[in-house]
């Protein structure tokens, strides 16, 4: 077995990992970078569409683009990296001693560092999960990423007649997808009464094609012997119950499932790590570090953002509290404050905040509103937004001035209030 | 001369009479099955436990309560020559009151009558130590220690890989349409891939033997109906998982309903039962109704109900049931070399190596033949290498042999590349037509983990599509292709039209 020795251990070469294993080789941490794939990139490599780095490039690039952008940085700074690398388990040996067990094809590997940042992205969710019930003609059902693989990674349509059951921007940019390959796009359901997806994918990925969305309802029940041939849908009501009478089947051969991303965190619940039940995710500290000292995550492992830019921002705030981690032997014993989550927010991140530094807050609603304010009350901070949306996460940059009158609190609380 | 054989059905039942009418010398034996993979009828998709045999009533089920007890010590045998995967954790057949307490003690006594060691019946406390995930209402259970959990579809595979490593051939995707009869003896099969020669023909054709049987003329009347058994399958990671085979009082029509924690580590709940029309024979779906009611008594028999979040699959099976749960177990001589091994339910799965022996001592009486035994008959198969089930000091051995295993395809179930290939490389040699992507899943359990392929399906394929050279949307996910052709696909059709 070969044993080598890190500061840092980024798991996951998506754009989180990237990212963050750019940022610690940059403040000088011994970074190794584990990617399961034969290839660095992550998903972004097959979204050949564009809205990626508009915030973090200033310019609107593809999925695609916005990695090669990040290879470019990469290969300036030089981070070590390792393919087909499999993480299988982590042992925690001390607080700043971790050992990740790597299969490999050169043999099974035991890394040891002192901080790991985890960034394994998300997985997405199965007809099981979201209570499809009927056939299994196994032909015909797909999620939306693999149908995506499929596309533009193998070259190859899965069907021609499509029902995308999930209004997130992955099944409304499939859809867009299908369309554009002369497949015919016979609806979206969307259990919710609102969109899961952004506006701008909204229009510019059904509106402009004509793709019917159908608000309120759900793919109940998958009929086909040996590959799907229709899906029965019915209208909900308030309580998300399928109404018996508003039913009805739409012949198709393929169903792609968008139905929601959850974090990929098996390996950490493994060791014990607290998980919040809002993102799926675990919860962290401003550092972006979890309950195990010494272990960061970012991006969609930690909660499932909407911009590639978000994602590799946290990246970056992981492996900063990874340098802070090496440089100290640990964090230091701060006195942490709850973010709590108040009136319309469904999840935030951090869970904790110090109020001794600048921060970034991610949040979701759980309703659509309009003409919002944004507040902590505690801090007597305020943020007006025209209109918020569960489909789009709200970003806000705190500094430390403004956090200052926290450092008196046991907690701070997030809200959203109509004005 | 050797007798030409023809199985027809290539479920546990068929697969397990091959392998024992493959230790002699008289027989020529073909295994016939219409799926393109073994074991995809009732023996897939079922509770997995060899019964310990104490619920059969000899005086009215013979048959099943002999074979039962004897096929569970079998089995013990052929998971160690075969390389199966088993458990042997006991099971507890729990009651809530004393209503169902007096049902209980009815099979402690069905136990003495069938010879089946050890059964008893333990009380609150002790039964709570001997199983904490037990729900705190139960006020006891029958405990039979002879109970165990199997991989039932990597069992088929077993059989058949060492069944045609005796000499047995298997025709997959090969339907058989009639039975030639002629001067009173079994001719041959008709098929979909033509006529198939034969001095003797085994119906072991599960949910379909009905048909099978009246295409020979036997037994008019005889009918299988469909009983479809629906489950939920949790991830392993859930938190209470049963360390022993838990279930409800068996009913009239079920054994009731089990929480066990698989083979492969996950929780599952079920069966249903429902009754479906003689003509369902493939309405494996699941139903709200059905779901519900397992969720119900997940409740019931569980400490804590698993969490709604951690489903990863649902799915249901059909099992064949025979005319007052009668299997039709029987060596025609009009015509002669018709065998009826028909309407096998449960515990037919528990039952099949000794049901096994059983038809061969039949054939050996009815048809008056000397069996003699084969000389060089190889009992032993060893399965896939798999990197998921071993040490990494193990794998690292391993990988410095073959890189591949190295080289992780399925991240949830940690199966490698190596085992991917492997398990292409078996099914070729078995002869299988088509290398499905279900075919592989149950063979090496890729895809059977949280994300159920979403990861690796594509990843799967592509080395299905290099090593059997073919293209990428052309390989079989069960039955059909996994996509309809290259992206442009239909822009040309368009344009051509």
């Amino acid at each position: 077995m070969i044993e080598l020795d890190y500061d840092t251990i980024v798991i996951g070469a998506g754009p989180a990992g990237l990212a963050s294993a750019i940022k610690a080789k940059e403040l000088g941490l011994k970074t190794v970078l584990v990617e399961n794939k034969d290839i660095l990139g992550g998903i972004p490599l097959q979204c050949i569409h564009p809205g990626f780095g508009l915030q973090y490039f200033k310019e609107d690039l593809t999925g695609t683009e916005f990695i090669y952008r990040l290879f470019d940085k990469m290969e300036k700074i030089g981070v070590e990296y390792l393919l087909k690398a499999h993480v299988y388990s982590v042992e925690l040996v001390a607080h700043n001693e971790k050992v990740v067990n790597v299969i490999t094809p050169k043999g099974i590997m035991r890394l040891r560092s002192k901080t790991i940042v985890y960034t394994v992205g998300a997985r997405e969710k199965s007809i099981f999960e979201i209570n499809i019930i009927g056939d299994r003609p196994g032909a015909g059902i797909y999620t939306a990423g693999e149908a995506q693989t499929l596309m533009d990674l193998y070259g190859i349509l899965p069907g021609k007649e499509i029902v995308i059951v999930g209004s997130g921007d992955v099944g409304l940019i499939m859809a867009r997808r299908f369309a554009l390959e002369g497949a015919k796009v016979k609806s979206v359901i969307e259990l919710m009464p609102y969109p899961g997806g952004t506006m701008r994918n909204i229009v510019q990925c059904l509106q402009d094609y004509s793709i019917p969305l159908y608000l309120s309802h759900k793919a109940i029940r998958i009929i086909g012997n040996e590959r799907v041939e229709k899906v029965v849908v019915a209208k909900v009501d308030e309580n998300l119950k399928p109404i018996e009478k508003c039913k009805f089947e739409i012949p198709c051969d393929t169903v792609i499932l968008a139905a929601g991303l959850v974090p990929n965190v098996s390996i950490l619940e493994k060791i014990g790590m607290i998980m919040d039940p809002c993102t799926g995710g675990p919860m962290v500290n401003e550092f972006l570090e979890t309950n195990v000292p010494g272990i960061f995550v970012a991006g969609n492992a930690l909660v499932v953002n909407d911009l590639v830019d978000y994602v590799v921002e946290q990246g970056e705030q992981a492996a900063e509290g990874a340098f802070y981690f090496v440089q100290n032997n640990g964090l230091p014993t701060i006195n942490w404050k709850r973010v709590v989550r108040g009136r319309n927010i469904r999840l935030i991140v951090p869970h904790y905040i110090s109020g001794e530094r600048d921060i970034i807050l991610y949040a979701r609603v759980q309703k659509p509103e309009k003409n919002v304010l944004v507040t902590i009350p505690e801090i007597a901070w305020k943020m007006k937004l025209s209109n918020v949306r569960p489909a789009e996460m709200i970003r806000a940059k705190l500094s430390k001035t403004t956090l200052e009158s926290a450092r008196f609190e046991d907690k701070v609380t997030v809200e959203v209030n109509t004005q | 001369m050797k007798m030409k054989v023809v199985i027809v059905g290539a479920g546990v039942v068929g697969s397990s009479i091959a392998r024992v009418l493959s230790m002699y010398d008289n027989f020529d034996i073909i295994l016939v099955e219409k799926e393109p993979d073994v074991g995809w009828g009732a023996s897939k998709a079922n509770t997995s436990i060899i019964h310990p045999g104490h619920e059969e009533e000899p005086n009215i089920h013979p048959h099943r309560a002999k074979l039962c007890k004897e096929g569970n010590r079998l089995w013990r045998q052929w998971a160690r020559e075969l390389d199966i995967p088993v458990k042997w954790p006991g099971e507890l057949m729990i009651f809530y009151n004393s209503e169902e307490e007096k049902i209980a003690r009815k099979y402690i006594e069905l136990a003495k009558s069938n010879n089946i060691p050890g059964v008893r019946i333990f009380y609150q406390e002790e039964l709570r130590k001997m199983e904490p995930s037990i729900n705190p209402n139960a006020i006891g259970a029958v405990y039979a220690p002879t109970a165990g959990i199997i991989s039932p579809f990597e069992a088929v595979i077993a059989i058949v890989e060492n069944a045609v490593d005796n000499g047995v051939r298997l025709l997959t995707e090969t339907k058989v349409e009639g039975i030639k009869i002629a001067e009173g003896r079994v001719r041959g099969v008709m098929t979909n891939m033509g006529f198939i020669e034969a001095d003797i023909v085994i119906n072991a054709a599960g949910i379909y033997s009905d048909e099978i049987s009246s295409m020979a003329g036997v037994d008019s009347g005889f009918t299988v109906r469909p009983r479809r058994g629906e489950y939920l399958l949790f991830d392993e990671d859930i938190r209470i998982k049963p360390e022993r085979i838990l279930h409800t009082i068996p009913t009239p029509i079920s054994k009731g309903v089990y929480a066990i924690t698989t083979i492969h580590g996950n929780l599952m709940i079920g069966p249903t039962a429902e009754d479906l029309s003689v003509e369902a024979k493939e309405d494996t779906s699941t139903s709200e109704i059905g779901l519900e009611y397992l969720w119900n008594e997940a409740g019931k028999l569980l400490r804590e109900p698993p969490s709604r979040t951690k489903v990863i699959r649902t799915f249901a099976g059909l099992r064949p049931e025979p005319p007052d749960g009668h299997w039709l177990i029987e060596a025609y001589t009009e015509p002669f070399g018709f065998i009826n091994v028909a309407g096998i339910r449960s515990p037919g799965f528990t039952s099949s190596p000794a049901l096994a022996h059983h038809v061969v001592n039949l054939i050996k009486a009815k048809y008056d033949i000397n069996l003699v035994m084969k000389r060089k008959w190889n009992p032993y198969r060893s399965d896939i290498a798999k990197v998921g089930h071993m040490s990494l000091r193990e794998a690292d051995k391993l990988i410095s042999e073959n890189p591949d295993y190295g080289e992780i395809v399925c991240y949830c179930k940690t199966v490698s590349k190596a085992e991917i290939l492997e398990a292409i490389k078996r099914m070729k040699k078995i002869g299988l037509k088509t290398v499905t992507l279900d075919g592989i899943k149950f063979r090496t359990g890729a895809g059977l983990g949280t994300c159920q392929g979403s990861f690796c399906r594509c990843r799967i394929a592509l080395l299905i599509s290099k090593y059997m050279d073919m293209p990428l949307h052309k390989v079989v996910v069960k039955k059909k292709p996994y996509g309809i052709g290259e992206v442009k696909e239909l822009l040309k059709t368009e344009r051509s039209e």
